[in-house]
């Protein structure tokens, strides 16, 4: 009586379980994609909608990282890829048939802190180098009350946050540090994970962002939507004009507009020149083969097409930066020619 | 009509087909069965030792050129540079076992204590006398409150188990940290030249790794440790108490030697767990490539190594890592010799008592 | 004519008289020589004040056990728990900011690869225990034993890892299979051990008993050793499964995740990326908008809940096979 009704339980679970999800998607195209986790909260925003309008077509992205987003692309287990430190060289010789980077879009990397007191924290190059470096110790040194007089700056050590694991926002920081920085390329250099002389370290933005807003008297490196979202302090930087930028859409936009785009579309914005620009921004590449199939190559041009046009409105609610229109108009010219 | 003798031989012949008859001699069928499954039992249990074969072999081939470039230095080595390719684990090596030693520590004592509470059933006897002074100890509903509420309690502690790492790596960032920060950093101004107390808690550090990775292992002792405890005959707890012992000289003198076998066997599995354990740690030991005995300074463990440089690792430094994964399963080896050998020995005593 | 000698009667040997000695005294109090304030349950008797104050420890201690598991419950109720509806189990995953939304694919994703998990290293695991738990010392059994044990420090990264490189790089895609089967290699130790275990303190009574029936070994096995040991089995089997349940690193480089139901014309499709409860957690909890990282607390109490449930189902299932 009893294995009686417990086989029909068992037999009732494993029909609801197969029927829950039933969708009535017709012979749809899928396309995977896996890559950074940088772009990653717009580029899902883009795909759920894409999706949501053309029934057949169904786009995933994955955040697993850039290096392993690359690794699976090359492995050929994803559609595509997306990657905040481009593609190297010889591994974009290792895919057969070609690959295609499209910078998608572009953020800004802020220097956040934790100093109640100090709402307008000013930092000039040598400063938030040294503090990188761990020349500079405490917040009253003499550098940093240069750049801020008159601001209360306690007698505290600088608590230096970093990351712990390997991640292109890394990659892009220490790049821009060691264009300013000639110590900073020698002896700590441009990596996903460097060896930082001085530092905690925490896992990921969001572990950066929780050390934060946890340890007084700290300051680490994050992107702007996650300083944004729990309303750190961010700190005012110098750039290369001598002015002191605050990180806005408008002024990494002029950062971008300083970029000249190669034709392979790799373009760095490790130093930009312009006076009103923000020091560190980036693009943000997605990687497409250079041959599909038909169907997923027409679903694939409609996906980025919409991105270009439609999704860069989208960019900035969630703290990113619209692309300049020169780069759309090279993005498109590129993905008509697959 | 069939005679006597006739039914009853078409009586054996339908017997001997059903496999349940265990009351007569095996017919030829169940004799095949038999040796069938025990065939299959020594696939089955080869298949583990193929599976690990095959890991390490799949691990050890993608580390060799690690191999090739850093050899043994690679195990003394302190910096991990990918920029200039130094690399070196030694820091990660010590973080590792003094980490899962500490917390195999306490999630033992707090697990087995655990375990004990359950098997001896202190809830419901506490219960049963509550119940007892409203006298509602025989009543339909009421009656049957001590065996539930010990069923209860039985399953909050397994559903420790059931946290996810990422979970518990959240709650020691967001709760454990600020908790325990003022406290530590008081220890560290009174006792800073103690080695134990001799940094003060920026943040991560071993101890909130320690704390919530024995919290995460406790489960796994709890559960093992109880069923063995459970499992001893109650003839030698009745015996024992026969011949006068209090409820914990049973408890040491009979019922955990009895039951050490079992007990050392949920050890084991936590040790394991402790020593792989990749996210929570990940989260909160604060990657710090640092030889400290200091409890509040950040350091580093393995898996929590191959857990923040994979998903970004390229093409040179992935052997780097399956190398440093090949150590870590080394360093559960050597453990695990170590442990049977002292398993051995006590075993030995146990008995003997 | 009386004789002059006395009749000396005749002298008890020593023997004797102790012996009388003890019959006059059993007569007369039987609990003599017996110290009874040893016995005496009071606490000023030291074994019985060593007995209650470790009692009390050890309750205590349990207490302090209880509070870290409290705490982190009390953390996903409050943090998560506004989000608690209906809604969860039906809905797909939201957009960045974008409001309400849900985790059903996840929920339905988590119960198949585990389900598979478990499916594969139920069998392997618990016949390797039978196989273990006969053979006793012999060097495949040792070896055996010893794997498995070094297998238990696996770290969870390197199962994902493993099972990329075997089974997605084959297949030319990410799966569900291939999340399972990572999942398998960190469920398998634990219940290959935990089934060794059940069986071998099953009383050797009742294997003798049966045996001497006349039932050959593999009878023995599946009519009296595996009931016996069932309750100690589902332990293992359960703790492999909390575990498998929470696990994020594995998933990552197998089954990747998904936003949409695993379902499409109507037919489950096993080989394509797949989501899950863990991964979900581990993406939602690390992004820096409120409604995702709401999302990322229910699911964490949603995978509590529904491991609770599954530890409940197989101890009702262990307590009917014990009763019939």
């Amino acid at each position: 009586m009893n294995k009686k009704r417990n086989t029909v339980c068992l037999a009732l679970v494993i029909a609801a379980v197969s029927l829950v999800g039933c969708s009535s998607k017709g012979n749809s195209t899928k396309l995977q994609g896996a890559g950074a986790s940088f772009p990653a909260p717009l580029y899902q925003k883009w795909f759920k909608e894409y999706s949501a309008a053309h029934t057949n077509i169904q786009v995933d992205y994955q955040s697993v990282g850039s290096g392993t987003g690359v690794k699976s692309f090359m492995d050929k287990t994803v559609d595509f890829a997306a990657s905040d430190a481009a593609m190297k060289p010889e591994d974009m010789a290792k895919v057969e048939g070609g690959v295609q980077l499209l910078p998608m879009t572009a953020g800004s990397i802020v220097l956040a802190y934790n100093l109640p007191d100090v709402p307008n924290l000013r930092l000039s190059r040598e400063d938030y180098t040294g503090i990188f470096l761990g020349k500079i110790t405490k917040w009253n040194d003499p550098a940093i009350i240069k750049a801020n007089p008159g601001a209360k700056l306690p007698d505290q050590p600088i608590n230096v946050i970093v990351r712990a694991d390997g991640s292109g926002t890394t990659f892009v920081f220490t790049k821009h540090l060691a264009a300013i920085s000639p110590e900073f390329a020698k002896n700590v250099g441009v990596n996903t994970q460097p060896n930082w002389p001085v530092g905690t370290k925490s896992k990921g933005n969001e572990g950066i962002t929780a050390s934060l807003l946890t340890t007084p008297g700290s300051i680490g490196y994050i992107e702007y939507g996650y300083a944004h979202s729990q309303n750190l302090h961010i700190a005012t930087l110098e750039n290369k004009s001598g002015n002191y930028v605050a990180a806005t859409t408008d002024s990494a936009k002029a950062a971008l507009a300083s970029a000249e785009m190669p034709p392979d579309l790799i373009a760095w914005v490790s130093d930009p020149a312009a006076p009103d620009a923000y020091p560190i921004v980036t693009f943000t590449w997605m990687i497409l083969y250079k041959k599909y199939d038909k169907e997923k190559l027409d679903a694939l041009k409609g996906l980025v097409m919409y991105g270009l046009t439609d999704g860069q409105k989208e960019a900035e609610p969630l703290g990113y930066v619209p692309l300049p229109d020169v780069v759309v108009a090279k993005d498109k010219a590129a993905i008509e020619a697959l | 009509m069939a005679s006597v003798p006739e039914k009853i031989r078409v009586r054996e012949e339908v017997a001997a087909w059903h496999p349940g008859q265990i009351w007569k001699p095996p017919s030829d069928v169940q004799r095949w069965i038999d040796l069938i499954f025990r065939r299959l039992c020594v696939a089955f249990a080869a298949i583990t030792i193929v599976l690990i074969v095959f890991l390490v072999l799949e691990i050890g081939v993608k580390a060799v050129p690690a191999f090739r470039d850093h050899g043994l230095a690679f195990l003394y080595g302190t910096t991990w540079d990918p920029n200039t390719h130094r690399y070196g684990i030694l820091p990660e090596i010590w973080g590792t076992l003094y980490t899962s030693l500490l917390a195999l520590f306490f999630g033992s004592a707090f697990g087995i204590a655990a375990a004990i509470f359950l098997s001896e059933g202190y809830l419901g006897e506490t219960v049963f006398k509550i119940l007892k002074v409203f006298n509602l100890h025989f009543h339909p509903f009421w009656g049957h409150l001590p065996e539930r509420l010990e069923a209860l309690l039985k399953n909050l502690i397994e559903l420790l188990a059931a946290v996810p790492s990422v979970v518990y790596g959240l709650w020691g960032l967001f709760v454990v940290i600020p908790l325990i920060r003022p406290g530590c950093n008081w220890l560290h101004a009174q006792f800073g030249r103690f080695p134990l107390f001799s940094t003060d808690l920026s943040g991560p550090g071993i101890l909130p790794a320690v704390f919530v990775l024995s919290i995460m292992i406790l489960p796994t002792i709890t559960a093992i440790s109880r069923d063995a405890l459970v499992s001893v005959p109650p003839k030698l707890r009745m015996a024992a108490y026969g011949l006068g012992a209090t409820r914990w000289e049973t408890i040491l003198g009979v019922l955990l030697p009895t039951a050490s076998r079992g007990i050392f066997g949920g050890v084991v599995l936590a040790f394991g767990r402790a020593l792989g354990e990749t996210m929570a740690l990940a989260m909160l030991v604060g990657n710090a490539n640092r030889l400290t005995v200091s409890l509040f300074s950040p350091a580093n463990t393995l898996a929590a190594l191959l857990a923040n440089s994979f998903p970004e690792a390229g093409a040179k430094e992935i052997p780097v890592l399956m190398y440093a994964a090949l150590v870590l399963l080394a360093i559960t080896f050597v453990v695990n010799i170590f442990g049977a050998i002292v398993l051995e020995r006590a075993a030995g005593k146990a008995e003997a008592r | 004519m009386s004789d002059d000698k006395p009749v000396t009667a005749k002298q008890p040997s020593h023997a004797e008289t102790l012996l009388r000695r003890a019959e006059e005294q059993a007569a007369k109090d039987p609990f003599a020589g017996v110290d009874f304030a040893e016995l005496e349950l009071s606490l000023y008797r030291p074994r019985t004040l060593f007995s209650i104050i470790l009692s009390w420890i050890v309750s205590g201690m349990t207490l302090l056990a209880l509070v870290p598991l409290f705490a982190v419950l009390w953390m996903l109720i409050w943090r998560g728990g506004q989000k608690l509806s209906l809604a969860l189990f039906t809905q797909l995953p939201p957009a960045p900011l974008e409001q309400g939304g849900g985790f059903g694919n996840a929920i339905l994703g988590t119960v198949i690869m585990v389900g598979i998990a478990t499916v594969i290293t139920v069998p392997l695991g618990v016949l390797t225990g039978v196989y273990l738990a006969q053979a006793g010392s012999t060097r495949l059994a040792a070896g055996v034993r010893f794997s498995a044990k070094v297998l238990t420090g696996f770290p969870s990264i390197l199962a994902g890892v493993f099972a990329y490189g075997a089974i997605v790089l084959a297949t030319g895609g990410y799966s569900s299979i291939a999340g399972g089967i990572a999942l398998s290699i960190l469920m398998l130790p634990t219940i290959i051990l935990t089934a060794e275990s059940a069986i071998a303190m099953v009383p050797a009574k009742m294997k003798e008993a049966s045996i001497g029936l006349g039932a050959t070994g593999t009878q023995t096995v599946w009519m009296v050793l595996l009931p016996t040991a069932m309750p100690g089995i589902l332990t293992g089997v359960m703790l492999a499964v909390a575990r498998a349940a929470g696990e994020t690193a594995p998933l990552l480089f197998t089954a990747l995740f998904s936003n949409y139901w695993l379902a499409s014309n109507g037919r489950v499709n096993l080989m394509q990326p797949t989501a899950s409860l863990a991964v979900l957690i581990y993406n939602f909890s690390g992004m820096p908008f409120k409604n995702q990282v709401e999302l990322a607390w229910a699911a964490a109490l949603v995978l509590v809940a529904l491991v609770l449930v599954t530890n409940l189902i197989g101890q009702s299932f262990s307590r009917q096979q014990v009763n019939q």
